[in-house]
């Protein structure tokens, strides 16, 4: 009966876990706003977190969209509709790769550096330092790193997302020579702006929210040992990457799988 | 100075999202009829809807007037009704009116061709929540084939 | 004389084990009390329960008589406002400068002008000679420059209460020298209260009013240096003089080296 044993106390303490996560977001969010020394933090959060990750986005964006016209133009060719090369790089980008793509390079990228840096700073008592200073750790360390997350997610997706388009563009029209006005005229009558760049939208929000959630929540909660950040940063990256695929699936079942 | 620095690369970052989301706004999506405001609602009775969906478009001479609300089966004599939005911009259709379900291509997905008709004194215009008498349904293929097929002509 | 700090009957204990049995102590305003002990007697820990950072088990900390157990955060955030730690590692803000860092409290808890925390900042740092590196990053600082630095940023509120936690520890004898010398320069000039966690006999016995030496969860010795000194605690000797062997065992307990070594059939 032990493994029954086993399987209790790891729900239990994953329960626990979930708790002390939950604790605090409520802690670095749910007090008194100070816009005035939140915002200088967060404009510097939104350097490190946005800024820093545009390039890998960008570039990835600009490889996703020539790839995914290359392999669009290959199989509508066959049918003779190389014209609808545009709606299906734009909706594949604005609805599931641009959101989902950027979320997992965010997670990579942006995610394990939050772990790592909250972690050390946990390590090297900068954290308690602040407490002793009379200074709320959560509201100095992790509410600018939450923000910051949350809002330049979303804002590198819609810039992978553009660039995807062009880099289709590159592709489709400049090198394979399917129509310009058929790849963004078709496309302009297919995408629309609710519901596919919004849902697109409110996906990445979800993502950046549960991403940088559990990247500051890991190092926060980080054992502070060299080991310790080692195993916490690994865990941001592959718990909010599974978080991330999860999601999409019931995000897209309520977005565009009801008719 | 250092924050100075950091600003601008911001401040930039979120010029450069500002011209992503205006690309998409104005080369990549349509803005589509929004759902609720200024739209109206119109009816329509058809035998056989084939492969028409919710959010369908409603095209007058090809041009997106609005777009299908809903599908619903009338309980008493078992058609199925569709429910159209049809932007405001776009009012004063005739009483006359007809519809068809039409198909984009041989294999193209369906939408409703609006057909205006006449306005002769005495007709009245179509208003919210109208019902449009004269339909036409969908083309079910195989009944094509089969009337080809069996000369069931009279 | 007035108490500032006072520890009655603590018990304290981590994950199952028991840190501290039943102690008391008390300390002294305007003095510097030493807490001495062997490593791995959770010394750190005591500051931590001083500071409110952690909550003991039964017992009783009152700061000027007040219970920081039972204070409500606002009202300890508002206490600790009093006090600051020297941290082992200096704790330094990794990510700004030693100016912004000593500048921190200064401009979290106070609305003083820029102009005014520039001054007040390069007093702090004239006082432990780093004025010339106020602009450096901590990255760039050796240990002991570190320290110095973070002991900039703890007086720079002007507290009543410093906790050192082992600021000796892994020094060369001149930084020891200068942080031995600073202490007490802080303590005579601003009338600080200092608590020191230490396991440097020497230095200690120089700088402190009063001493308590830790061991074995409970206080077995305390008094001021010359007391100490004279101790006729084994224990307190073995401590001071640091002997390998005595009533702290050279050897982690274990069973017999008959029967570890000799197939235990004796």
């Amino acid at each position: 009966m032990n493994w029954l044993a086993n399987i209790g106390a790891s729900t239990i303490e994953r329960v626990v876990m979930f708790g002390r996560a939950t604790l605090m977001l409520f802690g670095a969010l749910v007090a008194k706003p100070q816009p005035l020394k939140m915002l200088p933090l967060t404009i510097k959060q939104l350097y490190v977190v946005g800024v820093q990750s545009l390039l890998i986005i960008v570039v990835s964006g600009l490889f996703i969209g020539m790839v995914m016209a290359l392999q669009g133009y290959t199989i509508l060719v066959g049918y003779g509709a190389e014209g609808s090369l545009g709606p299906m790089v734009a909706l594949s980008l604005l609805r599931e790769l641009g959101p989902v793509v950027t979320a997992l390079l965010f997670a990579g990228r942006a995610g394990s550096a939050l772990t790592a840096e909250i972690g050390l700073m946990k390590a090297t008592e900068q954290l308690s330092s602040l407490e002793m200073m009379a200074v709320d750790p959560l509201r100095r360390v992790i509410a600018p790193r939450l923000w910051a997350g949350v809002i330049s997610m979303p804002m590198l997706a819609i810039i992978f997302s553009a660039v995807g388009i062009i880099g289709g563009h590159l592709v489709g029209v400049d090198w394979l020579g399917v129509d310009e006005g058929s790849y963004w005229s078709i496309m302009q009558a297919t995408v629309e702006w609710d519901k596919d760049v919004m849902n697109g939208v409110i996906k990445s929000i979800v993502f950046a929210f549960v991403i940088t959630w559990i990247a500051t929540f890991k190092g926060y909660d980080s054992i502070p040992t060299s080991e310790g950040i080692s195993k916490a940063t690994t865990e941001t990256v592959v718990f909010s990457s599974l978080a991330v695929l999860g999601l999409d699936f019931i995000l897209t079942a309520l977005m565009f799988g009801i008719e | 100075m250092k924050s100075r620095k950091a600003e601008l690369l911001v401040g930039l970052f979120v010029v450069l999202t500002i011209a992503a989301g205006l690309i998409l706004a104005l080369k990549v999506a349509n803005q589509s009829i929004s759902s609720s405001a200024d739209t109206y609602t119109l009816y329509a009775k058809f035998d056989n809807i084939g492969g028409l969906k919710a959010r369908s478009a409603v095209k007058v001479g090809g041009v997106t007037v609005g777009r299908v609300d809903s599908i619903t089966l009338d309980n008493e004599d078992f058609t199925p009704i569709v429910a159209m939005s049809i932007s405001k911009e776009f009012q004063k259709f005739p009483e006359t009116s007809s519809v068809a379900i039409l198909t984009s291509g041989l294999l193209g997905e369906q939408y409703i061709g609006f057909q205006p008709g006449f306005a002769i004194d005495g007709i009245e215009n179509l208003v919210d929540g109208n019902y449009i008498q004269d339909t036409k349904s969908a083309l079910v293929l195989e009944d094509l084939i089969g009337q080809f097929l069996f000369g069931n002509n009279d | 004389m007035e108490n500032l700090i006072e520890i009655d009957n603590l018990t304290f204990s981590r994950s199952g084990r028991i840190i501290y049995d039943d102690i008391s102590l008390r300390i002294q305003k305007g003095k510097t009390t030493a807490i001495m002990g062997p490593s791995g007697i959770g010394k750190t820990t005591m500051l931590r329960l001083m500071g409110g950072q952690l909550t003991p088990d039964s017992g009783e900390i009152k700061y000027k008589g007040e219970s920081i157990p039972k204070m409500r955060r606002n009202r300890l955030f508002e206490v600790r406002r009093q006090m600051s730690m020297l941290f082992q590692s200096g704790a330094l803000f990794t990510d700004m400068t030693v100016f912004d860092n000593v500048a921190f409290p200064l401009r979290e808890h106070t609305k003083l002008p820029e102009s005014v925390i520039h001054t007040v900042v390069m007093l702090k740092l004239q006082a432990v000679g780093l004025r010339g590196a106020a602009e450096l990053m901590p990255a760039e600082l050796s240990g002991g420059m570190a320290r110095r630095a973070a002991l900039a940023r703890a007086i720079a509120l002007d507290p009543e209460l410093i906790m050192y936690d082992e600021p000796f520890a892994g020094q060369d004898p001149i930084s020891m020298g200068v942080l031995v010398k600073l202490i007490k320069a802080l303590n005579d000039a601003l009338q600080l209260t200092s608590v020191v966690v230490t396991h440097d006999v020497t230095e200690v016995l120089t700088i402190a009013d009063y001493i308590y030496i830790l061991a074995e969860k409970k206080v077995i010795g305390s008094g001021t240096p010359e007391q100490i000194k004279n101790s006729d605690s084994e224990l307190v000797q073995q401590f001071l003089q640091g002997k390998a062997d005595g009533p702290v065992p050279f050897h982690f307990p274990a069973s017999s080296t008959a029967q570890a070594f000799l197939g235990g059939d004796l």
